[in-house]
């Protein structure tokens, strides 16, 4: 040990893990080797700019629709806009369109800088994956108005868009392995590894959960219709087997690895512990893809899967706040930045959305919180804590990390923008979340209320009656999250377009690490 | 190549000497609460794995060490509620008559509960809340009877319907013909006859000659100077109230003369059960109206 290390020797458990330490960490600035070699960044701006765009499409169908349940006639009585066609079109284009984009292009970014490696299969093949997952983004989108799905929550597309996203898929795997592969550093960085369990698994659930017959095999006279390969309640649990986990690798894994690398760049702090990620990843994947049967609690569903489901999901509590540890911790001596970093605290918060879900996940897996909870609106807010809080507040972090970084401005046009759209975009998700626990509890409750002769207290009609002013705050909420996205819109438009004020622009980590 | 290990101030640890495009990772231990509440989660899971049904071993799953089942406890607590609150309530509900319910006090008072539910799930819809009543769906809380508002008159409506011809041969039937044989003229004499009733006495003249001669053979309860005032052994609906089931303005009275309405409303036997119905004919009676 030498005399300056003993001097601030901290705590004695920490002496331990410390003694192979022979430097200090000379700054907490990032980019002793950052690399700028020749990456591929002309398809990561086009995932940029499409995340921006179905963003915004996405979250209007879903205020759109949220206004509907408020007030029906807003279904405006023609098949394309009623709320059944919207719904799903709103999911998907959130999900699939909005997250897949920031998915794709963050992970294509993320890959070559900690790979010290440019793109596998080079720009054409980058740029095929991302024509490709636009046309099928249009070809579900657009089949959805017309009434062509097969039902399946999230995985509506029909057999046809099934197939061509799973060839798309492929040669994505293909690029981000083959990067992989060829990089230049020793170790893959957590963040691969979370993209890598992303891309593998959504592949498997995609492949095992649309498994149909198209009815034109059978002498049927639609070419786009198809049903189920599985019947009854094995269908049920082959569709929840899939939605929980497009859940926890497409949402979840997905957005870690984005954390991942996006957290530590915004704060310039190292990764808290490098042996949490490797614990609490392997320990996520393994439980994550058991938790399905926790969807189907008190259904047809056998007993002894409504049991693994739910000890999955509780196991599960722990393996997911590993990566809300992480994430949080790397901001050891970095906490005083959030004041001044609208774009860190986006990050942060959405850290602290994903802890909150992942804790609320879990208890309302347990059968008799279920009990209360399922069929009720709290599960849409539950979603929506982790789909606005954490998924697209994350989102938001990232991008405004790359728009300046990948088209080389100094800064983004307005700090106080983005503080805006941080403020006018929590104050929406406090306002949804919140309206949505108080009706679905009441939903839940007012379902369940007997009176002294043992009859029922309400009528599902009442209850429906009973939501109205919970839904007129959810569109409010909602309405106010929509202006955040726009006023971003505008702001990173006008990043792009070189309006950067220098003067309100705080140094990005590039720019940073370049002057160090 | 593994990197050199660098020692961070902020936190008294070290980095793991990994850097990856200037991102580096501290060396710090798991936290020990953390480890110890997934130990917890797990020995929970195992111990609920052991006591409930779980592992689908061989053709039958374990059954658990305290025997429960979905089923059976569902049946234990249907059991319970029905010696709780139901008795042979429903069972005499489904055999006894409207008269002998409605002199049972305790059996009305049962049944006007278990017809509440029973309204609000499948009635409500159309007569909305309470019987209200609304455009084309008679109002049940007043005392005006399309069919007759005795506890065996309702009963009859709820279980065969309202035209439900396609359902039920017992169904209650008539139509209202068009009138659109009449003059536009004395389309509008008629309505303004049947306005005026309203007032309590018809005055004489043409529209009163047009109810005689083309409505009051339905609209009256007697021949012997007919007034509107309805006559439920038709169906037909008083006149000469301020009640009215597709409007009461002069321009709707015109209309249900030329092209009238004739709704439908679909029998309930076979559909409910028959302690269901005759539940809700005695909550429909006791809404205020029942005579």
């Amino acid at each position: 040990m030498s005399p300056r290390k003993r001097a601030c020797t901290p705590p004695r458990r920490a002496v331990r893990v410390n003694e192979e330490a022979t430097v200090t960490l000379q700054t907490n600035a990032p980019g002793a080797r950052t690399d700028t070699g020749p990456y591929h960044e002309g398809v990561v701006k086009a995932f940029v700019l499409a995340a921006l765009a179905w963003g915004v499409i996405g979250f209007m169908a879903g205020d759109f629709i949220a206004w509907q349940l408020a007030f029906p006639a807003l279904n405006l009585d023609t098949p394309w806009t009623t709320f059944g066609r919207v719904r799903p079109l709103h999911t998907s284009v959130v999900i699939f369109a909005f997250g897949g984009n920031v998915l794709l292009g963050t992970s294509l970014y993320v890959v070559q800088r900690t790979s010290r490696a440019a793109l596998y299969g080079g720009p054409l093949l980058a740029w095929i994956v991302f024509w490709g997952y636009q046309g099928f983004l249009l070809l579900a989108g657009s089949g959805y108005l017309m009434g062509i799905t097969q039902s399946r929550e999230y995985a509506e597309p029909e057999w046809y868009a099934d197939l061509y996203l799973a060839v798309v898929w492929l040669l994505y795997l293909t690029i981000f392995a083959g990067t992989l592969i060829k990089r230049r550093e020793p170790h893959i960085y957590v963040a691969n590894w979370f993209y890598l369990a992303f891309i593998i698994t959504v592949a498997l659930l995609h492949l095992g959960n649309n498994m149909a017959l198209p009815v034109v095999l059978f002498g049927g006279d639609s070419w786009t219709k198809s049903y189920s390969f599985f019947a009854g309640v094995q269908d049920a649990m082959t569709q929840w087997w899939y939605g929980h986990n497009a859940v926890g690798f497409f949402l979840t894994a997905g957005f870690l690895a984005i954390m991942y690398y996006f957290v530590p760049k915004q704060a310039q702090r190292p990764v808290y512990s490098y042996r949490l990620s490797i614990v609490h990843f392997w320990a996520l994947i393994f439980l994550y893809i058991w938790a399905g049967p926790h969807h189907l609690h008190h259904t047809a569903l056998p007993d002894w899967t409504q049991t693994l489901g739910m000890v999955f999901s509780i196991m599960l509590w722990m393996p997911s706040w590993g990566g809300m540890i992480n994430g949080l911790m790397t901001l050891s001596g970095a906490w005083d930045k959030l004041r001044t970093d609208p774009v860190l605290r986006f990050l942060v918060v959405s850290i602290a959305f994903y802890g909150m879900s992942t804790f609320e996940g879990p208890m309302m897996a347990i059968k008799a919180v279920n009990a209360l909870s399922h069929y009720t609106d709290w599960t849409v807010g539950h979603v929506h804590s982790g789909a606005l809080g954490w998924v697209a507040f994350i989102s938001f972090g990232s991008l405004y990390y790359l728009v300046p970084v990948l088209w080389k401005r100094p800064g983004l046009y307005s700090v106080p923008l983005v503080s805006l759209h941080f403020w006018i975009a929590t104050i929406g998700i406090v306002l949804y979340i919140t309206a949505m626990w108080v009706s679905g509890i009441m939903q839940g409750l007012m379902w369940r209320a007997y009176d002294e002769m043992g009859f029922l207290q309400y009528s599902f009609l009442e209850s429906v009656k009973a939501m109205h002013p919970y839904y007129v705050i959810r569109a409010t909420g909602g309405l106010l999250f929509v202006a955040g996205a726009l006023i971003m819109v505008y702001n990173l438009a006008r990043t792009i377009a070189g309006s950067a004020r220098p003067a309100e622009a705080r140094p990005t980590p590039a720019e940073a690490s370049a002057a160090s | 190549m593994a990197g050199t290990p660098e020692y961070d101030p902020i936190t008294g640890r070290s980095t793991t000497g990994h850097e990856w495009d200037g991102i580096k990772e501290l060396n710090t231990p798991l936290p020990v609460w953390w480890v110890w509440v997934f130990y917890v989660c797990i020995a929970w899971s195992v111990l609920y794995v052991v006591f409930f049904p779980a592992l689908p071993l061989g053709d039958r799953p374990t059954e658990g060490l305290l025997g429960w089942h979905s089923r059976t406890a569902l049946d234990t607590e249907v059991a319970r509620a029905d010696a709780l609150f139901h008795n042979d309530k429903t069972a005499r509900l489904a055999t006894l008559g409207m008269d002998e319910i409605m002199a049972d006090p305790d059996l009305r008072a049962y049944a006007t509960r278990a017809g509440a539910v029973i309204f609000k799930d499948n009635c409500a819809p159309c007569h909305q809340a309470g019987g209200a009543g609304t455009y084309g769906f008679p109002t049940l809380a007043d005392d005006e009877w399309l069919w007759g508002g005795t506890p065996d008159d309702i009963l009859t409506t709820v279980m065969h319907g309202i035209r439900d011809t396609e359902n039920y041969a017992d169904t209650r039937f008539n139509v209202m013909p068009a009138f659109d044989y009449l003059s536009p003229e004395d389309q509008n004499t008629l309505a303004d006859y049947v306005l005026a009733t309203r007032a309590g006495t018809p005055p004489d003249g043409p529209g009163k000659t047009l109810f005689e001669d083309n409505c009051a053979v339905c609209h009256a309860s007697t021949s012997e100077g007919p007034i509107p005032d309805g006559n439920q052994v038709m169906g037909a609906p008083a006149l000469n109230n301020a009640i009215w089931l597709y409007k009461g303005t002069k321009e709707a009275i015109v209309s249900q003369i030329r092209a009238p309405q004739n709704g439908v409303m679909p029998g309930w036997a076979g559909r409910l059960r028959d302690s269901d119905i005759k539940a809700v004919a005695v909550y429909v009676h006791g809404l205020g109206g029942g005579r």
